[in-house]
């Protein structure tokens, strides 16, 4: 669809990046004491995690020694599961209700009769939301320099983590708001969402463990590599091979009986999740522009 | 008013040698035909056909569920209808909805607002929604609040609002690209009488902008003083259309007259009662009140026989029929609710 036209005076370009819809998410997200609670319960839970985490580790270990950068490795790994779940768990909160939230709230019609394309509203409410989780996880930076105290983490590997967040967060919000625009109330697009995010996390590894069950049963000798990328959709596997790159090589040279060498694979499982998700949320974003107006061309 | 010529040639084809005012005054502002809509097995719309000239003033009148806010969705490019075509200025709503959305300005009869807006940034977004460059915005949004009277509540947060001020609120969010045309449905409704008479102000001083206004309500009376015509819908049929006497005349609406005599009332009331179109005589201190079913030639031969017969009269006068009356009859006196 067409992009707004210019006023008489034309458009400045900081017009069109800051457009008026995504102008009032920003200006709106901020007044209402929702958004302070939703920032002070995330890091509060991230927090509590992070401590707990390292008062176990000084428990099983023993107090009073010093922390070695293999643990501190695992408490990052466990850092980094738990904001991907926190992640899946706000990202659908808070994009599910953007489009039938309006239409609940009566707005989206004044809304639609005025100049602004449907990709315009659309790509703004995505743009608004995931604006919010970005600020929320990169307040989180300070507790996981907690873990670089003491080092066993490459900043790489850091900022491959948040970027992997970023993503994740675009893939969730894609989905939350074609199901918004897709569903006329909130409450089930909200609970559609959380049902995908769940089979995204629970359904692709209960799927990938019961083929391999499967597949030990039919072909014991086969190799059965193509099962490895059943884990290519799961987000935590992705994520997980950011943190131990190995686990790739291991998933897709999956042998159900022993084997031959393990080539190396094309892509590693967080870069085929990027690929397979990536077309999914354009799709899913796509869907939303279309169904945001009803279709009048006969 | 602002008219895109490009479009209008496209339209007028046969035309093209005419002035471009001459072409821009023949395409009338709205121009419906067979148009319905179906939702499953109902049909909202059975066809209606429509034609409102620029600068009219058009009261949509008929029950509820009648059918008056599907077709201003229609029009506001809401929804698609089912069959037919309505165009606004000369364009299809279905084949142009954006060239048609710059020319409307479309207040439902229920909206929300966005609660944590003040006022001022709620007319901003909106301005900022079609496109008005800031400094503009800056200029029109005091102008306004000054004509809706909202200039004192300009920095009040709009969950603040009374409901008559949030209807005032949504007409100068209707009003801020300069539409030429408004479909404003159910202005009105849920107002108390100041904020109706608040309201219909606003309208009147619209129309003296030349704005041409499609305007709802299942209360006919409340339309009666501002329209230029009506138009009469139910079950999703388009049932009378015109200025309101002429509506008034065809739907043969009883007529209440009031006449007094100098003496012989009890004569008086039986002779009227022997005549042809006399449905029912009322008799008081003020004289004898008829409903009379008659059109103005049957009324003046009424007059005429009763001097004819002698009666010397004071006064013979036809009351003002109230519009509800109209609308009433019109709609077959139910409420028309489906």
């Amino acid at each position: 669809m067409r992009e707004q036209t210019a006023g008489k005076s034309g458009l400045s370009w900081r017009a069109k990046l800051i457009n008026p819809v995504l102008n009032k998410e920003f200006r709106l997200r901020m007044r209402t004491p929702r958004s302070m609670w939703t920032l002070f319960f995330y890091l509060f839970a991230i927090g509590l995690m992070a401590l707990s985490a390292i008062y176990l580790t000084q428990v099983i270990s023993g107090s009073g020694r010093a922390f070695d950068p293999e643990t501190s490795k695992v408490l990052f790994i466990f850092l980094s599961f738990a904001q991907l779940g926190l992640i899946a768990f706000m990202g659908p909160g808070l994009t599910a209700g953007v489009v039938s939230g309006e239409r609940e709230k009566q707005t989206l019609n004044l809304l639609l009769t005025t100049q602004q394309s449907s990709t315009t509203i659309i790509l703004s409410k995505l743009a608004s939301s995931l604006s919010f989780m970005v600020l929320i996880v990169i307040s989180t930076i300070p507790v996981y320099s907690m873990v670089f105290l003491y080092g066993g983490i490459s900043p790489r590997q850091l900022l491959l983590v948040f970027l992997f967040y970023i993503f994740m967060m675009l893939v969730l919000g894609s989905f939350g708001i074609m199901f918004s625009t897709l569903f006329k109330r909130t409450m089930i697009s909200v609970i559609v969402t959380y049902g995908i995010t769940l089979f995204m996390f629970a359904g692709t590894a209960l799927l990938f463990f019961v083929m391999v069950g499967v597949m030990q049963e039919l072909s014991p000798n086969a190799t059965n590599s193509w099962i490895g990328h059943i884990l290519a959709w799961n987000p935590a596997a992705a994520l997980y091979s950011i943190l131990d790159p190995e686990v790739s090589q291991q998933v897709y040279n999956y042998r159900s009986m022993g084997g031959s060498a393990p080539k190396k694979p094309l892509l590693t499982l967080w870069q085929e999740f990027i690929v397979i998700y990536s077309v999914l949320s354009a799709l899913a974003l796509w869907t939303a522009i279309r169904k945001l107006r009803p279709r009048l061309k006969r | 008013m602002t008219t895109n010529k490009s479009t209008i040639e496209e339209m007028n084809g046969d035309n093209a040698a005419a002035a471009p005012s001459e072409r821009a005054a023949a395409v009338p502002m709205i121009e419906i035909k067979g148009l319905a809509k179906q939702f499953g097995s109902f049909h909202a719309l059975k066809g209606i056909d429509l034609t409102i000239a620029k600068g009219t003033v058009f009261g949509f009148v008929g029950p509820n569920g009648a059918g008056k806010s599907t077709t201003m969705s229609i029009l506001a490019t809401l929804m698609a209808p089912t069959s037919g075509y309505a165009k606004v200025d000369g364009i299809d709503v279905t084949k142009q909805p954006h060239e048609v959305r710059k020319r409307i300005g479309y207040m439902p009869d229920f909206f929300g607002v966005y609660d944590q807006f003040k006022t001022v940034e709620y007319l901003h977004f909106y301005g900022a929604s079609y496109g008005i460059p800031k400094a503009e915005r800056e200029q029109l949004i005091p102008q306004l609040l000054e004509l809706v009277n909202l200039s004192d509540k300009k920095d009040a947060y709009v969950d603040t609002l009374s409901r008559g001020m949030k209807q005032r609120l949504c007409l100068a969010r209707c009003l801020v690209h300069d539409p030429e045309l408004l479909i404003l449905d159910e202005p009105a409704s849920g107002l108390d009488p100041r904020a109706r008479i608040e309201m219909r102000e606003i309208l009147r001083e619209l129309k003296s902008m030349g704005k041409t206004i499609i305007i709802s309500s299942h209360i006919l009376p409340e339309l009666a003083e501002m329209v230029d015509e009506i138009g009469v819908i139910e079950h999703g049929q388009m049932i009378a259309q015109g200025n309101v006497a002429d509506i008034q005349n065809r739907m043969r609406v009883k007529r209440f007259l009031h006449i007094r005599f100098l003496d012989r009332e009890d004569e008086a009331e039986a002779f009227l009662r022997d005549r042809p179109y006399v449905n029912r005589l009322l008799r008081d201190e003020r004289g004898i009140q008829v409903h009379f079913g008659g059109q103005d030639e049957e009324q003046s031969e009424l007059l005429h026989d009763l001097i004819g017969a002698g009666f010397k009269l004071v006064s013979y006068s036809e009351a003002q029929t109230n519009l509800e009356d109209v609308f009433l009859e019109i709609t077959k006196g139910g409420d028309g609710a489906q």
